[in-house]
């Protein structure tokens, strides 16, 4: 049961296309080993995209298989997305350990980019709440634990590329609510910043950043800190829709700089304490459908990066460098990561390590590009490495030096899958397979 | 009371999305279908979303001897008794015209099997006074098209028997509801490439929630499809003959 027409897809970013067969099984027995999965393709760049082959998308294979009320052990199949999970579980009392910043990221696209929160300082990355993964390697179907070695930190932020990842068990975490409580505060300036995100101990901490301000207000934004409280639920608000593609005007830089002046004003100077329904918390955005729409349709790219906690110094310079080009967008993150659950990460590839992560989007253009380039560069020097979630950009050599476990990575990918069935448009861009 | 929902197909994708919306309102569902495994999953499914309980039986519409089972597993529950109907099949008319023999197939998989089993639950409901029934049909049922008339055929047949059920356990309070969707992104909708006016599984389950608090008795979904059917509808045979919509 399978759409055999090629059709043009994006990735979330719209910048990076492809040309490919999009399948989509209905059940775990229609999956062709082959081929690629995919989930709501979230990942910005070309993670999820198979130019000239067949991408499989696992979103129909959505169910729960087992809910342990007790112990807060979920199994699940690959294609439910967390915000689904989310709006189920918590009126039960339980929540995934880790949301990342979409609620429509899958199970299967989280273990895959080994994704991370609000809560990264706490509790680590996504991965680290996995107890097993059942994949689909060629003929076999394999259900690997983190006492599987080498091809379980191969597979978690492994970009699915040893096996087809059909169903996962979470440990949950307990939820005492479904509404959170979250204080705002003004960070002034880019030290203010950071020393108001080294002082947070609230369970869930993350920096807005102005990435417009420059001079002496450089780096100022506001810090948010959540904490999961029961509480009167307000009315539900529907959702809204960009019908289509917004003109370039729409996020040029006057009218960022005007946004992001009242949207820091929003919080009064003294600080302020709301509360939000926990979606609202954590999925800001998901509320208005299909915002990448905003950027036109040359499609637009997030620059997302880390680097060690004694490097922030080079961060401010990538702020410097972003904030002076007027090129970025409303969207700018600033949030300080942990060294993930027991000091280490969850896989070869993940992403989060210690230190402070920076996320900014730009409008695809040439100087946007280029800027991306010297950030990235710069986070190179500075032994950081970027997100392989949010990168179209990036070169193999520069990714497989910030990634030092890649060969590792490389290793065990070349053993589940010999025949490179399941490359993908990032992994041969990046040549990360060799 | 709570209520039992026998949801028959209950592998299709709309019968899917129309489980889970009645198991967070804690009602007990029957699922009933053809592969067991699947409907196993969907049993667990709709447990952790806080289904009283969840029924996994077989039903094969072309196989009566798997009517009464389903029945009695409903009773059991001791809730008020629903049923929703989502089977039907629909080879390609091109299959159809190269094996005359797939049309048995198609009548009984989309009207005459989901037919009996109403009418042997009918006298239940009746003796119960209340609950609801929700039968699937399709727009394609509405007029007999070149490019699909035999399912169009069967759904026309279905829609017509729903018609003197509502008429007799309207008598009784009991609501039946018919909805005829038009395209929905679904298992039997992939690979026949772009649709007009497509829609999704949940927005048609929504569509039938809120008919059935409205207690209406003809839903089309999208709602555009009752004009344009409208207009097709009066469209002159002799016009219509000579057309390929």
């Amino acid at each position: 049961m399978t759409d055999r027409n090629s059709t043009e897809y994006a990735g979330w970013g719209r910048a990076l296309r492809a040309n490919g067969v999009l399948a989509r099984p209905n059940t775990q027995s229609e999956i062709n080993a082959n081929a690629p999965a995919i989930g709501n393709r979230r990942s910005y760049g070309d993670a999820a995209l198979i130019t000239g082959g067949t991408a499989q998308d696992l979103t129909q294979l959505d169910r729960i298989i087992a809910f342990d009320r007790t112990t807060g052990l979920l199994t699940v199949e690959a294609g439910i997305s967390l915000g689904e999970l989310a709006r189920v579980l918590a009126p039960q009392g339980w929540l995934p350990a880790v949301l990342p910043g979409t609620g429509f990221a899958t199970v299967g696209g989280a273990i895959g980019m080994d994704v991370h929160g609000k809560n990264h300082h706490h509790v680590g990355s996504f991965c680290q709440h996995v107890t097993s993964i059942t994949l689909i390697q060629g003929e076999k179907t394999k259900t690997i634990t983190p006492k599987s070695g080498s091809i379980w930190k191969a597979t978690c932020g492994g970009l699915g590329q040893t096996g087809i990842i059909v169903q996962a068990t979470l440990q949950l975490s307990q939820a005492r609510g479904d509404m959170m409580l979250v204080s705002e505060q003004r960070a002034t300036d880019w030290d203010h910043h950071i020393a108001l995100l080294d002082g947070s101990d609230a369970p869930y901490t993350v920096g807005w950043i102005d990435a417009m301000a420059t001079g002496t207000s450089l780096g100022r934004g506001i810090v948010e800190e959540g904490e999961i409280c029961r509480g009167l639920k307000p009315t539900a608000r529907g959702s809204k829709k960009i019908p289509f593609d917004a003109p370039h005007l729409a996020l040029s830089s006057p009218i960022v700089r005007a946004f992001n002046a009242l949207y820091y004003r929003r919080v009064p100077k003294s600080g302020r304490t709301v509360v939000r329904p926990i979606n609202d918390f954590f999925f800001p955005l998901d509320k208005i459908h299909d915002w990448n729409k905003l950027y036109g349709r040359r499609g637009f790219h997030q620059f997302q990066c880390v680097v060690p906690l004694n490097q922030s110094s080079v961060l401010r310079e990538m702020m410097e460098k972003v904030a002076s080009s007027g090129l970025a967008s409303p969207l700018a993150v600033l949030k300080r990561m942990g060294a993930g659950l027991n000091g280490e990460s969850a896989g070869y590839m993940s992403f989060p390590m210690e230190g402070y992560t920076l996320a900014i989007d730009f409008p695809n253009r040439p100087a946007a590009r280029d800027l991306i380039a010297k950030l990235e560069s710069l986070a190179l020097k500075a032994n950081g490495r970027i997100y392989l979630a949010k990168d179209a950009l990036s070169t193999g050599t520069a990714i497989k030096s910030m990634y030092t476990d890649h060969p590792k990575w490389a290793a065990a990918t070349a053993k589940a899958d010999p025949h490179k069935h399941l490359q993908t448009d990032m992994t041969r861009r990046l040549d990360l397979r060799t | 009371m709570t209520d039992t929902w026998i949801i028959l197909g209950a592998s299709s994708t709309i019968a899917k999305a129309f489980t889970r919306s009645v198991a967070e309102t804690g009602a007990h569902v029957i699922l009933a279908g053809r592969r067991m495994d699947d409907l196993e999953a969907s049993a667990a499914d709709a447990s952790a979303r806080s289904a009283t309980g969840a029924t996994p039986v077989a039903f094969d519409a072309r196989d009566p001897a798997t009517f009464q089972p389903i029945i009695d597993a409903a009773i059991a529950t001791g809730g008020t008794i629903n049923c929703a109907v989502f089977v039907g099949s629909m080879p390609s008319q091109d299959d159809i015209n190269a094996d005359p023999a797939l049309v048995d197939g198609t009548i009984a998989d989309s009207f005459t099997g989901p037919a009996r089993f109403l009418q042997m639950l009918a006298p239940v409901l009746s003796e119960q006074g209340s609950g609801s029934v929700v039968g699937v049909g399709s727009v394609a049922g509405d007029r007999g098209r070149v490019g699909n008339y035999v399912y169009g055929a069967a759904k026309a047949g279905f829609a017509t028997y729903l018609s003197g059920l509502r008429n007799q356990l309207g008598r009784n309070g009991v609501h039946v509801l018919t909805v005829k969707p038009g395209p929905v992104d679904t298992v039997m909708t992939q690979g026949l490439g772009d649709q007009p006016f497509m829609t999704t599984a949940d927005a048609v389950v929504a569509d039938i929630h809120k008919a059935l608090r409205k207690k209406r008795n003809t839903l089309y979904t999208k709602w555009i499809w009752w004009p344009v059917m409208t207009v097709i509808k009066l469209i002159p045979e002799p016009i219509f003959k000579k057309m390929s919509i």
